[in-house]
C-alpha cells in the first residue's frame, strides 16, 4: 500500500477516532498487546500485531499504519505508547486520548523485513474488512491502482468475506489487476484477470493492459482484443458524454430562447430586452430564497417550485407593460423596435444593477437538485437532467396552450392574418399584448432554471440574448419545432466540437456556420411559407 | 470627383457643417500649441484628445448613416469594422516601439515575447511599414464587408435577419480576440505605443495633428457620402431603402449596390478605427462587443437618420454626454439615460435632431412664403388663393 494513500487513511481515522474518543480504559487483551510494542523485542512486537489487527478495535488501524511509518513511539520506562500524527498530534495508543506531548525517552518502534511484511498484511486485511463500506471500497479501489503482490492474500481473505456488491466487483477487479502483474500466477488466471479487466472497461484497466509487459502468447492475444473492444466502447461512451452535454446545453438554449421564439418568432418583435426577462426570472427566484431563508428555511427544497409561476408573473406582467407603452407604437418599424427594446435591456439592467448591486447573486440548489449518478461511463447530474427534463415540459405546455386554449387560438389568428382576425371580432390589442406578455413570462420562468446552472448577475440576460437569436433564426422564425430542433442541434453540434476544437473556437465556428447557413436558408431550417413572410 | 458635382452635393447645412468641422481642425490644435497654458482661450491636450475621440466617433456614425439612412441595411457590427481598423493601426504601432518594450526584443512585440512566441506570424510581416498598415486599415475591413455583403446580399439576407448576423459576425470575432494563440495580445489588445511615424505619441505636437487629420477625414468621409447619396447611384440606394423588390423589379441589381456602399462604409468605419487608436492608447477586444456597435447606431438616430449631418452630430452629442454623465455623480445613472435615449427618440423623434429640425425649418419657410405670397397678393388687390 503506497505510504501517501496509508498516510491519508490514518488522518481519517484519526478523525473519527477524536469524534469518538470516549474509549473503555480498563486494561483488556487490546491494552496489554499494545503494551508490548513498548519491549522493543521483535517477536513481542509481531504478536502485538497480531493481536491489534484482529482486534477490531478503532485504533488499530492508526496504531498498524503509525508503526509502518515509524510513527508509533514507545516509552520503555512507563510502557507506554504513542501514535504521533501526521499533523504532529500525538494520542495514547491505548486509550485513544489526545496526549500533550510524547515524553522524550519514547523511540519508534523497529521493525525487520519480516515484521514489516505483517505489518502490510494486517494493515491491507485492517482498510479490507474495515466495517464502514466506504473505507473496504477505497482500499479495493487503492489495491487495484497499486496492484502489489502482497496484498493478494488480504484481498482473498476480503473477498471471502464480503457481501456488498459493489465492494466485492471492485476487490475482484483488484484481484485481477494483481494476478495480471503476478509473475507466477497461472495462464488461466491471467486470462480471467483479463476478461475482468475487460468487463471492467474503463481508462484505468486500459492502461493497466496496455503496460502489463511480458505474457503468454494466449495472455498477450487476449490482452490485445480486451484493449480493442475497451477503446471501442469508450469511444462511443465519450459519443455519449458529448450527445449529453450536447443535450444539456440544447436545453438551455432552448429555455432561453423558447420565449424569444414566441415575441420574435411569432409577434414579429425584435425584443433586445428579452435576455433581462430572464435575468428577472433569476433575481425572482434569488428574492423568493432570500425570503424562504430568513423565514421558513424549511421550504428550502420547494423554493423552485414558489418561483416558477412568481417570475412568469412578474417577467410576465413587465412583459405587457412594455408591449403597451413602448412595442405597441413600433408595430411595422422592426429596425426602430430593435434599439428601443435595446435601451430597454440598458433601463432593466442598471435596475437591477441598483436594486441588487452588480456582484453575483447566490441562488442555491435545493437538496433534489444537487449530487450527480453514474451511467456507466458518465456521469449526469441532476440539475441538468432536471433542466432537461423541465424545458420539454416547458415546451410542450406552450405548445399544447397554442394548439388547444382560446387564447392560443386568438394569438395564431392574429399571427397569420391581423385585419381578418380584428374583423372576426378579436381584440388584437389585447392579444398583443398578452402574447407579449406569454413570451415574457416564459423567459422568466427560464430564468428560474438558469439561475441553477449560471451565475445570478445584472449581465445574465446578455450572455443568452445572442444565443437566443442564434437558435431562433436558425430554426426558422415562426415555428416553435424549428427552435426546438435549432436549439438541440446548435447545443450538440457545439460540444462535439468543442473537443476537437476548443471551447471559443468552437463557438465561433458555430456563429460562422449559422452566418453560411442564413445565406443559404435566409428564412431558417423550417420557414414559413407562403405569403405571410413578405410582409 | 468634377467642382460641379462638388457643388450640387452641397447644401447650406452641409457647408455650415464643414466649415464648423474645418474651423474646429484647425483653430482647436493651434489653440493647444500657440497659446499659453492655462490662459483661457487654451485647449488643454486632454481635451484635444478627446475631441479627437469623438471626431472618429462621427466618421463612424457617417459610415453607419450611409447604410442605414441611405439604404436601409442596419448593421449592427460596424463597431468590428472599426476595431479591424483600429488593430491594423495597431498592429503598425507596436511594431514602432522596437527595443523600447519590457522585453527588448526588436521584432516581436512584448505579449508575443511573454507567450513564448519564437517569431512573428506572418500576418504580422510587413506592418512595420507605415504606407502597408495604412493600406490594411481599408483593406481588411473592406474585405471583410465585401465578402460578407457578397454572401448577405446575394442570398438576400434583409432587414432584421441581416442586423442579427452582423451582430453575430462581431461577436464571433470578439471571442476570436479574446484567444491569446490568435496572435493580437489577447485579453489586453496592443497598448504602450511609442511613436507614430517617428513622432512620439504622447507628445502635444502629434496629438493636436492627429485631431486634425481626424477633422480632414471627417471631411472627406462626408464629402464622399455626400458625393454618394446625391448622384444617381445614391438615388437608386433610396429607393432600395424604401422598396427593395420594387427596385429589383425594375431592372437594378440591388446586391451590387448594396455590396458597393456596404464596403464603403466599412472601409470608412476602418480610418475611424486606425485614427482612435493612436489618440486614445489602445485597443483592446472589447472593442468588438455588440453592445458597441448597437449604441454607435443609436448616435445616428439621435442625430437623424438619412441626414450624414445629423450622424456626425449625434455622435458628438451622445458621446459628450457620455463623458459628461459618466464622470461625475451621475455616473450611476448613465445607463438609465442612455437607455432612456435609445427608447425615447425611436418613439418620439423618429427623425432624429437635424430630421425635426430640417421639417421644422422647411414648415416654418412654407408658411412664411405663403404668407409673403398672400400679403403680396393683398397688395395687389387680389383674393389669397389658400393652398388647401
Amino acid at each position: 500500500m503506497p505510504a501517501h494513500l496509508s498516510a491519508r487513511l490514518c488522518s481519517l481515522a484519526l478523525s473519527l477516532l477524536l469524534i469518538a474518543f470516549a474509549l473503555p480504559a480498563f486494561a483488556g487483551p487490546f491494552e496489554d498487546a499494545v503494551a508490548k510494542f513498548a519491549n522493543d523485542d521483535f517477536s513481542d512486537t509481531e504478536e502485538a500485531i497480531g493481536v491489534v489487527a484482529g482486534s477490531g478495535n478503532k485504533l488499530a488501524f492508526p496504531i498498524i499504519s503509525a508503526l509502518q511509518d515509524g510513527r508509533l513511539m514507545a516509552d520503555p520506562d512507563s510502557k507506554k505508547v504513542y501514535v504521533t500524527g501526521t499533523d504532529g498530534k500525538s494520542i495514547d495508543a491505548a486509550t485513544g486520548e489526545t496526549v500533550a506531548s510524547v515524553p522524550d525517552s519514547a523511540s519508534a518502534v523497529r521493525l525487520n523485513n519480516r515484521l514489516r511484511r505483517s505489518v502490510d498484511a494486517a494493515l491491507g486485511s485492517l482498510t479490507l474488512q474495515s466495517p464502514d463500506v466506504g473505507t473496504r471500497l477505497q482500499a479495493a479501489q487503492s489495491v487495484f491502482k497499486s496492484h502489489e503482490e502482497t496484498a493478494l492474500e488480504a484481498v482473498d481473505a476480503a473477498l471471502a468475506k464480503e457481501t456488498n456488491r459493489s465492494v466485492k466487483a471492485a476487490l475482484g477487479e483488484a484481484r485481477a489487476a494483481i494476478l495480471l502483474f503476478k509473475s507466477d500466477a497461472t495462464e488461466v488466471e491471467k486470462l480471467e484477470a483479463v476478461a475482468t479487466l475487460k468487463a471492467r472497461g474503463d481508462q484505468e484497466a486500459l492502461a493497466l493492459l496496455t503496460g502489463m509487459g511480458d505474457q503468454p502468447a494466449s495472455v498477450t492475444k487476449a490482452a490485445t482484443s480486451a484493449i480493442g473492444s475497451i477503446q471501442n466502447s469508450l469511444a462511443v461512451w465519450s459519443m455519449v458524454q458529448n450527445a449529453w452535454y450536447g443535450l444539456s446545453l440544447g436545453s438551455v438554449l432552448l429555455l432561453a430562447a423558447i420565449g424569444l421564439a414566441i415575441t420574435f418568432g411569432v409577434m414579429g418583435v425584435i425584443n433586445m430586452a428579452h435576455g433581462e426577462m430572464v435575468m428577472l426570472g433569476a433575481y425572482t427566484t434569488f428574492v423568493v430564497q432570500e425570503v424562504i431563508r430568513s423565514r421558513y428555511p424549511g421550504l428550502f427544497d420547494y423554493s423552485l417550485l414558489i418561483a416558477v409561476p412568481l417570475a412568469f408573473l412578474v417577467a410576465g406582467a413587465i412583459g405587457v407593460l412594455i408591449e403597451r407603452s413602448i412595442i405597441r407604437f413600433l408595430y411595422g418599424r422592426p429596425l426602430e423596435t430593435l434599439l428601443a427594446t435595446w435601451g430597454l435591456s440598458l433601463v432593466l439592467q442598471q435596475a437591477v444593477r441598483t436594486m441588487f448591486g452588480p456582484t453575483n447573486r447566490e441562488v442555491g440548489n435545493p437538496s433534489w437538485m444537487s449530487g450527480a449518478f453514474e451511467l456507466g461511463q458518465i456521469t449526469i447530474t441532476y440539475n441538468r437532467l432536471w433542466i432537461l427534463l423541465f424545458t420539454l415540459a416547458v415546451f410542450a405546455i406552450l405548445l399544447a396552450m397554442l394548439r388547444y386554449t382560446a387564447l392560443g387560438l386568438e394569438m395564431r389568428a392574429v399571427t397569420q392574418n391581423r385585419r381578418m382576425a380584428a374583423s372576426m371580432g378579436i381584440a388584437t390589442s389585447r392579444v398583443d399584448a398578452l402574447t407579449f406578455g406569454l413570451g415574457s413570462g416564459i423567459a422568466g420562468i427560464a430564468g428560474v432554471a438558469l439561475s441553477q446552472i449560471d451565475n445570478v448577475s445584472p449581465n445574465l440576460g446578455q450572455s443568452y440574448i445572442i444565443d437566443s437569436f442564434m437558435v431562433v433564426v436558425f430554426g426558422g422564425v415562426g415555428n416553435l419545432w424549428g427552435t426546438l430542433v435549432g436549439a438541440f442541434t446548435l447545443g450538440i453540434a457545439n460540444k462535439f466540437l468543442e473537443p476537437v476544437a476548443g471551447a471559443v473556437l468552437g463557438k465561433i465556428a458555430i456563429l460562422v456556420l449559422i452566418i453560411l447557413f442564413i445565406q443559404k436558408r435566409p428564412r431558417g431550417l423550417f420557414a414559413l411559407k407562403g405569403r405571410a413572410v413578405e410582409a | 470627383m468634377t467642382p460641379h458635382m462638388l457643388t450640387r452635393s452641397l447644401d447650406r447645412g452641409a457647408t455650415i457643417f464643414l466649415a464648423i468641422v474645418a474651423a474646429c481642425g484647425i483653430l482647436i490644435p493651434l489653440s493647444n500649441l500657440l497659446l499659453p497654458a492655462g490662459s483661457f482661450l487654451q485647449v488643454p491636450t486632454y481635451l484635444v484628445a478627446l475631441w479627437g475621440k469623438y471626431v472618429c466617433y462621427a466618421i463612424l456614425a457617417l459610415a453607419i448613416d450611409l447604410i442605414w439612412g441611405y439604404c436601409g441595411i442596419l448593421s449592427l457590427g460596424h463597431g468590428a469594422f472599426f476595431a479591424l481598423g483600429g488593430y491594423a493601426m495597431g498592429m503598425y504601432l507596436m511594431r514602432q516601439i522596437g527595443t523600447r518594450g519590457v522585453y527588448g526584443n526588436p521584432i516581436l512585440p512584448d505579449f508575443m515575447v511573454f507567450l513564448n512566441w519564437q517569431k512573428l506570424p506572418w500576418y504580422w510581416y510587413g506592418f512595420d511599414m507605415f504606407w502597408f498598415a495604412a493600406l490594411m486599415v481599408l483593406v481588411v475591413p473592406g474585405l471583410l464587408a465585401f465578402c460578407f455583403g457578397w454572401l448577405a446580399f446575394r442570398s438576400r439576407v434583409t432587414g432584421v435577419y441581416l442586423s442579427i448576423i452582423t451582430q453575430a459576425m462581431t461577436y464571433a470575432l470578439l471571442l476570436a480576440f479574446f484567444r491569446n494563440d490568435f496572435g493580437f495580445g489577447g485579453n489586453n489588445g496592443l497598448t504602450d505605443f511609442k511613436d507614430i511615424l517617428g513622432f512620439n505619441v504622447q507628445a502635444e505636437g502629434t496629438r493636436a495633428a492627429l485631431f486634425a487629420l481626424s477633422c480632414l477625414a471627417l471631411i472627406i468621409g462626408f464629402l464622399i457620402c455626400r458625393a454618394i447619396v446625391s448622384s444617381k447611384l445614391g438615388k437608386v440606394l433610396i429607393a432600395v431603402r424604401d422598396a427593395e423588390s420594387r427596385t429589383r423589379f425594375l431592372g437594378y441589381r440591388v446586391e451590387s449596390y448594396k455590396l458597393f456602399v456596404f464596403t464603403v462604409s466599412a472601409c470608412m468605419a476602418g480610418v475611424a478605427g486606425a485614427l482612435y487608436v493612436p489618440q486614445v492608447g489602445i485597443i483592446n477586444p472589447s472593442e468588438f462587443a455588440p453592445g458597441n456597435s448597437i449604441e454607435a447606431v443609436i448616435w445616428v438616430a439621435v442625430g437623424g437618420r438619412g441626414t450624414l449631418v445629423g450622424a456626425a452630430l449625434g455622435a458628438v452629442v451622445v458621446n459628450y454626454a457620455k463623458t459628461f454623465f459618466t464622470s461625475g455623480v451621475l455616473a450611476p445613472y448613465w445607463l438609465f439615460m442612455l437607455g432612456a435615449l435609445f427608447i425615447l427618440v425611436t418613439l418620439l423623434l423618429p427623425k432624429g435632431i437635424v430630421g425635426t429640425f430640417n421639417a421644422w425649418w422647411a414648415s416654418t419657410r412654407e408658411k412664411s412664403t405663403a404668407a409673403a405670397i398672400a400679403s403680396a397678393a393683398a397688395e395687389n388687390g387680389v383674393e389669397p388663393k389658400m393652398a388647401e
